[in-house]
């Protein structure tokens, strides 16, 4: 630390005059645009900022000056310590910026490698299709029922009006479980989750269920023992047809198209009564392919319809073997394939692609369908 | 059902500019489902002319004989052409049916001038198989009349639209030409003369005559039976020509006249018929019940053992026929038949179904019974046959015998105001009464209801909803308005369907691929599984009816049908596959008949529960199957294959997605690597099996080594799962990380020591994470270090040094405690 000079030399002090300081500032600020890299500058800090370096020396003997004299070279040499530093700063600067180039330079990569170590898997897309159906109907306030698919006969087709040797019962072919008198099948259909649905809730009752069913089929591009089928139940107060085919309407939409319309036809099925098949208007080519053999229609095979389920209201009979009263209460019901739905809404040429389970088919759909 | 076009023309009047795929459309909207619209003879192309033969040249040096014919084709034909036959069957004077050069027949086979057998053919005479009309191959078609140049396609049928109909089982009365128009003149608005109503003119029979007699067992199952007697036929008379076009066109063979005209009367009217050859008979014709143990061959040379649930039709030396089903060999019309009974009856549909289904038979005559045939209609029909035998096969007419319970058909109440209530649009009276009238039904209308009789041909016609169907359809349902109820409010998934969502997405997003396997099992997949017989994955339940004997089983286990699926995918080149399988397996054994409660009224409480009760066990189940790369080698090194500790994972992975708690412990179930295999609990319970598949089982399945499995009970592992999750209090205090090894016997397993950590470090530990195993010199044999990082923090408080290591020091000694460890350097 420098403290009052007691033994005052006017000679010793010669360094503070204007020129000196003057030269001290240049020869510095020289040394800090010459230095190429860090290390560089840290030996120019060093020397030209440093405690021995000429400036802290003169700073130090400020204080032997006079008090006269101590204002104008303090001030003198504190704006040149002022400008080494600031250079020294801002050359700093330009070098880490330099260096820093030439680092990430260096660390370059093709950052186009593959990047997904391990792929994504899927989902099968006709449990995506399943949930999608849910989730149409969830929208409209129903809930989603569930049954068992090795089912009681009596459930599968007494309740639902297919009494034993009736002819209904032979369009299905059924899988028989223990033995043909068990009493107990593989359900043919989603519609005896209607009945558990009517004696399990509270009415009024709006559900859909979505499962597997069984029917004695040999599997080949157009048909499989194992499938599924989603089934639609509303029992309420003053149904009409009109609200079945408003849903229907509705629900086409959202699975195809918004503007898409559904068509009826007369059919039968013992738990309807009327009864109807749906057909929905081909989303492909709208009918404009039914009778314009220039531009054919594959989706629809020019029919400007697809066959999309059956439906019709609740036969009173059903409604008696679950002790609703048919007086009181009506109800629509419908019910349509899952993968019949997705051969044409996805283009699923064959069957067998749904059921063989190679990876490819599924993982072409991902998450969603 | 094959109807052709130009025989409903012939029953009403069908507006002249409809085309098949126009009348077609009129009976789907109407609920007949016409499948498809065929032309007979679509494939010919060009003109076919009614030729004369004018000379026939026998030649003889050929290896077959070959005739060299002269044939008239007219002037529109070109004269008379040379043409080489094949076939015998005609003779000098014989219309036939000639393509001539240019016409092309069906196969795209287009006729040409051409020399063969020394001579030029200028033209080709032609056989119902060539023109594609019947699978006839005996020779050309010799035309019974036709004047030479004339078009011969309509004399036989070519150009014939021929629609066929689909017919549901409620409406039998479609499976008849009878039935059709009557759709189609309601439909057109066009007049309906019911030829089912029509009395066939029949020659008095003489006085003297005495026809067969007939009988009825049993009323309840045949109501109704006459037989009609006719001698002295013409065994050697044939059909008519147009007989046999539409009874081919209708989906029958041409037999002989007898025959033909039963199988034309049924076709038209819908009453199956069934012509017996008097003189094969003894006593009266009945319909009875068989005697158990009784046999019968059937027409079709099958001899059918039958039960006392079989209705047959007998005569005093037994049973000759299945009542409604097939007639038996021993009475059938033959070649040399001159004495003719007819039979007409009506059975009840259920005992003719029945029968059906048990033989496997399912005939013309079955097909209709069961579907309900007219029940007043079998007189009509066989006296319209009994005319026409007379017409085309000579012969006297002694008479008719019947017998008939009486007929009631029964009377349905019906607001007038459903059909319009049902369908949600105006529907008024008139409408309804006149479109019930039309269907044939009888009307009588009573204030504000309706009294209606439901037409004999009409059995499906019993409730109040089933004349609402035929007002409606007869509306048209595309006058149906479209309206949405409004639903009661919902309450969205259910916590399990929602959880299942949950644990499906998060596979699929680890890599996994959802399959929907089968669910038919077989023993030999069970024995390459080592499934031992008591294990509950051993299927019990069995199918009466499997696709396949080799796997009559439903699943027990996901795994089969899982591994089953992997080796496909290894087999089609994929080197590593990761799938899952969400869904039921079939477990216990149905013992006993399940019940069938009445449908006349809710079942009770005990019915239902025994109903369900005997159902098998029906659980969800996870399965996972892991085998091959999981991770392919790349820029990041080589490839990585999939372990056990992927499975134990994929277990961990799901309890957490649903927030279920799970505990691992070493297990040994024998489908697993012995000593790889980790058993699922949860709340207490073994849930699961998780680990690397026995070497054995991969080798049965050709799988890489190494694969592994996860089974799971999913619906216990979701019951276990929290309703609801409390918030956790998030401390902002500094962490204290403490790292400890302790050295343990190589039996304690690493879930033990840090179990034992966790319950001696309290309350203050907030995790704990093993992060090394050592065994090796530093270690007495047999045992070995594992190295834990354990994390305390206190939710109020910096902790103090002495408590983070007062904590330690608990964990340490609970350690020692339960699992025997040592600390490590300490």
């Amino acid at each position: 630390m420098s403290g009052p000079n007691t033994s005052f030399d006017p000679k010793q002090v010669a360094v503070l005059g204007a020129e000196a300081i003057a030269t001290m500032v240049a020869e510095a600020l020289a040394a800090v645009s010459a230095a190429g890299d860090l290390a560089v500058l840290k030996e120019v800090r060093l020397a030209h900022a440093g405690d021995r370096s000429p400036l802290a020396l003169a700073n130090r003997d400020i204080g032997a000056l006079p008090p006269a004299a101590k204002a104008e070279v303090g001030k003198r040499v504190g704006e040149a310590r002022g400008a080494v530093k600031a250079a020294l700063g801002s050359r700093q600067i330009e070098l880490e910026r330099a260096r820093d180039e030439f680092v990430l330079a260096e660390e370059f990569i093709d950052v186009t490698l593959p990047a997904m170590r391990v792929p994504l898997g899927a989902r099968h897309p006709l449990t995506t299709v399943m949930e999608r159906i849910c989730d149409v109907f969830i929208a409209m306030g129903y809930d989603i029922a569930e049954g068992p698919e090795a089912e009681a006969e009596w459930v599968n087709f007494d309740a639902l009006n297919v009494p034993p040797d009736h002819p209904a019962r032979t369009m299905q072919d059924t899988f028989y479980v223990g033995s043909p008198e068990s009493g107990v099948v593989l359900r043919t259909q989603t519609s005896p989750i209607q009945i558990r649905a009517m004696l399990d809730r509270q009415l009024p009752i709006y559900v859909v269920a979505p499962g597997r069913v069984y029917r004695t089929d040999e599997l080949d591009a157009t048909h499989t023992p194992v499938f599924h089928q989603v089934e639609g139940l509303a029992v309420d107060v003053g149904l009409t047809m009109g609200d079945l085919k408003g849903t229907l309407d509705h629900f086409a939409q959202e699975m195809f198209d918004p503007g898409i319309v559904t068509r009826l036809r007369p059919s039968y099925f013992p738990f309807t009564e009327p009864s109807a098949e749906l057909d929905v208007q081909c989303f492909v080519c709208r009918g404009a392919s039914i009778d314009n053999s220039a531009e054919p229609c594959r989706t629809c095979g020019s029919e400007g319809w697809i066959e999309w389920g059956g439906c019709g209201m609740v036969n009173p009979r059903v409604l008696q073997a679950v002790g609703i009263d048919p007086a009181k209460y009506r109800g629509f019901a419908f019910g349509m394939g899952i993968e019949r739905t997705l051969m044409f809404r996805n283009g699923v040429t064959d069957m067998r692609d749904m059921v063989e389970g190679d990876l490819r088919f599924s993982l072409a759909f991902g998450l969603e369908s | 059902m094959r109807a052709p076009v130009s025989w409903l023309r012939e029953l009403i009047d069908i507006p002249v500019d409809q085309t098949g795929r126009d009348i077609a459309a009129r009976l789907i909207n109407a609920g007949l489902e016409v499948e498809t619209v065929e032309t007979i003879g679509g494939g010919v192309n060009g003109a076919l002319y009614v030729g004369k033969v004018l000379e026939i040249e026998e030649l003889t040096e050929f290896k077959k004989p070959i005739r060299w014919c002269q044939v008239d084709v007219g002037a529109t034909g070109g004269g008379v052409r040379g043409i080489i036959c094949g076939a015998r069957n005609f003779t000098v004077g014989d219309m036939v049916v000639v393509a001539l050069p240019g016409t092309v027949l069906p196969g795209g086979f287009e006729i040409a001038s051409r020399e063969t057998y020394g001579h030029l053919s200028d033209g080709m005479i032609c056989s119902e198989r060539e023109l594609a009309l019947s699978e006839e191959q005996d020779g050309i078609m010799v035309l019974p009349a036709g004047t030479a140049g004339a078009d011969a396609r309509p004399l036989i049928g070519v150009g014939e639209e021929v629609l066929d109909i689909a017919v549901t089982p409620d409406r039998g009365y479609a499976l008849s030409l009878r039935g059709i128009s009557r759709e189609l003149a309601i439909s057109y608005g066009v007049p309906f003369q019911d030829p089912g109503l029509n009395v066939a003119d029949l020659p008095a029979p003489a006085p003297d005559a005495v026809p067969a007699q007939c009988g009825s067992d049993d009323f309840e199952a045949c109501a109704l039976f006459t037989l009609r007697t006719i001698v002295g036929f013409d065994p050697k008379a044939a059909s008519p020509q147009w007989m046999k076009q539409r009874l081919t066109a209708g989906g029958m063979r041409p037999v002989s006249l007898a025959v033909d005209v039963t199988n034309y009367v049924m076709l038209e009217l819908g009453q199956p018929l069934h012509a017996f050859d008097l003189d094969k008979l003894n006593g009266p014709v009945r319909a009875g019940w068989a005697e158990p143990g009784s046999t019968l061959e059937t027409l079709d040379h099958v001899t059918r053992k039958l039960g006392s649930d079989d209705l047959v039709i007998l005569d005093d030396d037994g049973i000759i026929g299945l009542a409604g089903t097939m007639g038996g060999l021993d009475s059938e019309i033959d070649d040399d038949t001159i004495n003719i009974a007819i039979e007409a009856a009506h059975f009840a549909p259920r005992v003719i179904a029945r029968m059906a289904r048990r033989h496997r038979l399912s005939s013309e005559a079955s097909r209709r019974f069961e579907r309900g045939v007219d029940r007043t209609l079998a007189p009509y029909a066989s006296a319209r046959a009994a005319a026409l035998l007379i017409e085309f096969g000579g012969g006297h007419y002694v008479g008719m015998t019947a017998v008939e319970a009486p007929y009631d058909p029964g009377v349905i109440s019906m607001r007038v105001s459903e059909p319009a209530a049902v369908a949600g649009m105006p529907i008024d009276e008139e409408t309804v009464t006149r479109l019930l009238e039309a269907v044939g039904c009888g009307v009588l209308i009573n204030g504000n209801q309706l009294e209606v009789q439901a037409p004999p041909w009409r059995a499906d016609l019993t409730d109040p909803a089933d004349l609402v169907e035929e007002v409606v359809r007869l509306v048209g349902y595309e006058n149906l308005p479209s309206t949405l109820p409004i639903a009661a409010a919902g309450h969205g998934l259910s916590n399990s369907q929602r959880l299942k969502r949950r644990i499906g997405m998060t596979l699929a997003a680890r890599g996994a691929v959802e399959v929907l396997t089968y669910p038919f099992v077989g023993d030999s997949e069970l024995d390459d599984m080592q499934i031992p017989v008591a294990d509950i994955r051993r299927s019990k339940v069995r199918l009466a009816n499997p696709l396949s004997d080799e796997q009559p089983y439903l699943r027990a286990s996901l795994l089969p049908g899982l591994l089953s699926t992997a080796r496909r995918n290894i087999g089609r080149g994929s080197s590593g596959v990761s799938l899952f399988e969400l869904g039921s397996v079939f477990q216990g054994e149905s013992v006993g008949v399940a019940p069938r409660p009445s449908v006349l009224e809710r079942p009770g409480a005990d019915e239902w529960a025994a109903l369900n009760g005997l159902l098998p066990s029906q659980p969800m189940h996870l399965g996972i199957v892991l085998a091959g790369e999981r991770e392919a080698a790349g820029w990041w090194g080589p490839s990585d294959d999939h372990g056990w500790h992927d499975a134990v994972q994929m277990a961990q992975v799901i309890a957490e997605v649903i927030g279920s708690e799970i505990t691992i412990e070493q297990g040994g179930d024998l489908v697993f690597h012995p000593g790889r295999c980790a058993t699922i609990n949860c709340a207490g319970k073994p849930i699961g099996v998780a680990g690397e598949l026995h070497p054995r089982v991969i080798q049965a399945w050709s799988l890489p080594t190494r694969s592994s499995a996860l089974e799971l009970d999913l619906d216990a592992l979701i019951a276990s799962a929290p309703a609801l999750r409390p918030a956790p209090a998030v401390s902002a205090h500094p962490v204290a990380k403490e790292d400890l090894a302790v050295v343990v016997a190589d039996s304690v397993t690493v879930a033990a020591v840090t179990a034992a950590l966790r319950a001696g470090a309290g309350d203050l530990l907030e995790s704990i994470r093993l992060f090394d195993i050592y065994s090796g010199p530093q270690v007495p044999d047999g045992h070995c270090s594992l190295a834990f990082a354990l994390r305390f923090r206190a939710p109020d408080r910096t902790l103090s040094a002495a408590e983070t290591a007062a904590a330690r020091q608990g964990a340490i000694n609970r350690a020692g405690l339960d699992c025997g460890a040592v600390i490590r350097g300490g």
